[in-house]
C-alpha cells in the first residue's frame, strides 16, 4: 500500500459515514461504520463486534489507547493504593528471544465468542451481550473473582476501594469486578469505543464481523492475523495483525 | 331486653374508640416529622404519575436498568439519570448535591422510610451535563 493511499483511507475513515465505499489498493475495498441502532431496540446477535490491531503501526513508548480509556471509562482518578490500580487496557511487548524482534501492543478482554469469565460465574453477572460483548452486570456481581481467575488473559480488575464521581454512563463500584467494554455506551450510540478513536496511528480498526462489508471483514479477510492463545478455541473478538 | 343492653354498650365503646383512635392519628401526624421532598426542577408532571411512581419507581428502575445493561436497550424515559436530572437539588453554591447530602431527592425520602439503596455505590449520584438535556 502505498503511503498516498494511506492518505486516502485516512480520509476516508476520518469521515467515516454512510456505505460509500472507497477503493484503495488492489483488492480492498473499505466501507463505512454499520448504521447505529435505534435506543429502543436490543442488541442483535446479527452484529458480532470485533476489534482488529495492527501490531506493526503499534508503537512501543505510546499508550494514548490506554489513557483515553481511562479518561472515557473514569478510571483514571485511582486514589487508592498502587497495587489496586484498575487495568481495564494495558500496553505488552513481547520479545522473541530467538530473533529478538520486539512488538508492542494494547491487551484488554477480547470478547470471546465463549467466554470463560460467563461459564463461571455463579450469578450470571458476568454475561455476554448480543452481539458479543462481554460485560460484568454489577448489580449481581458479588465481588468472588472467579472470572478473574478463569480469564487467560487477565483482562479483568477488581475494584478495592470506595469510587466517586464516576461517569454517569459507565458506573463503577467498590466490591465488583471490571473489564474493557468495548465503550458499549459509544458503540450504541454509533461511535467507535475511545482506543480507536485516540490511536494516532491508526492501527486500531473497530467493526462488525458479521458484516462481510464492513473494513475489519474485509482485514480479517485478507490479511493474516492471530488470535492470542487460539489453542483454546474461544473465538475471539480481538485480532492482532503482525505478531 | 339485655340482648339490646349490649348492643348499646358495643356501640357507646366503638364510638368512644374510634374518637380516641381519630385523635391518636391526629396526634401522630403533629408529632411525627414527614419527609421534606424537594421539588422538581423541571415540569409538574412526572415520567408517570406521581402517586405510581412512589410505589413503583424502583421496579421501573430494575426493569430499566436490566434492560439496559443486558441487552442494550437504551430508551432514557425511566433512566435513573433522567430522575437525577429533574429531581436535582442544589447546594447554597448552586452545585448538586451527591447523595452525601442528606438533601438529596433519593434519600429524603429513603432514610425517612428507612430503606437502604445501594445504587450510589456504583452509580453518580448528580445529573451529567449532558443528562441536563434529557
Amino acid at each position: 500500500m502505498s503511503e498516498e493511499t494511506n492518505q486516502d483511507r485516512r480520509r476516508f475513515l476520518g469521515v467515516g459515514l454512510g456505505a460509500a465505499a472507497a477503493s484503495l489498493a488492489p483488492g480492498v475495498v473499505l466501507y463505512g461504520v454499520a448504521q447505529a441502532k435505534t435506543d429502543s431496540e436490543p442488541a442483535s446477535n446479527k452484529v458480532r463486534w470485533g476489534m482488529l490491531v495492527d501490531t506493526t503501526k503499534c508503537a512501543d513508548n505510546c499508550d494514548k489507547c490506554v489513557s483515553a480509556c481511562a479518561t472515557e471509562n473514569g478510571w483514571d482518578k485511582h486514589t487508592g493504593r498502587a497495587e489496586t490500580r484498575p487495568q481495564w487496557m494495558r500496553k505488552v511487548t513481547l520479545k522473541d528471544k530467538v530473533t529478538r524482534r520486539t512488538t508492542s501492543l494494547p491487551m484488554m478482554c477480547q470478547h470471546c465468542e465463549k467466554p470463560p469469565c460467563v461459564d463461571v460465574c455463579p450469578t450470571n453477572a458476568s454475561m455476554k451481550r448480543e452481539d458479543g460483548i462481554v460485560l460484568v452486570d454489577k448489580h449481581r456481581c458479588i465481588g468472588c473473582r472467579y472470572c478473574m481467575m478463569a480469564c487467560p488473559y487477565k483482562a479483568r480488575s477488581f475494584v478495592h476501594e470506595q469510587v466517586t464521581d464516576q461517569k454517569s454512563y459507565m458506573p463503577r463500584g467498590m466490591g465488583t469486578v471490571e473489564s474493557c467494554t468495548f465503550c458499549v455506551h459509544r458503540i450504541d450510540k454509533g461511535e467507535s469505543p475511545a482506543c480507536v478513536e485516540a490511536c494516532p496511528e491508526k492501527a486500531i480498526v473497530f467493526g462488525d464481523m458479521n458484516n462481510a462489508n464492513s473494513e475489519i471483514s474485509h482485514r480479517l479477510r485478507l490479511f493474516s492475523t492471530t488470535q492470542i492463545r487460539d489453542d483454546l478455541r474461544l473465538n475471539l473478538g480481538v485480532r492482532y495483525e503482525g505478531i | 331486653m339485655p340482648m339490646r343492653f349490649l348492643k348499646q354498650i358495643r356501640m357507646t365503646l366503638g364510638a368512644m374508640l374510634s374518637i380516641a383512635l381519630m385523635g391518636f392519628a391526629l396526634n401522630l401526624n403533629a408529632d411525627v416529622p414527614t419527609p421534606q421532598i424537594p421539588k422538581a426542577v423541571k415540569g409538574e408532571q412526572c415520567v408517570e404519575e406521581t402517586a405510581f411512581m412512589r410505589r413503583n419507581h424502583m421496579d421501573l428502575l430494575d426493569h430499566q436498568r436490566d434492560g439496559t445493561l443486558r441487552q442494550g436497550i437504551r430508551t432514557k424515559k425511566h433512566s435513573l439519570n433522567g430522575c437525577l436530572s429533574c429531581h436535582v437539588v442544589k447546594d447554597s453554591n448552586n452545585q448538586a448535591v451527591t447523595f452525601q447530602s442528606e438533601k438529596h431527592f433519593c434519600r429524603s425520602c429513603h432514610e425517612y422510610a428507612a430503606v437502604k439503596i445501594d445504587c450510589f455505590g456504583c452509580h453518580k449520584s448528580t445529573p451529567d451535563q449532558s443528562a441536563s438535556s434529557l
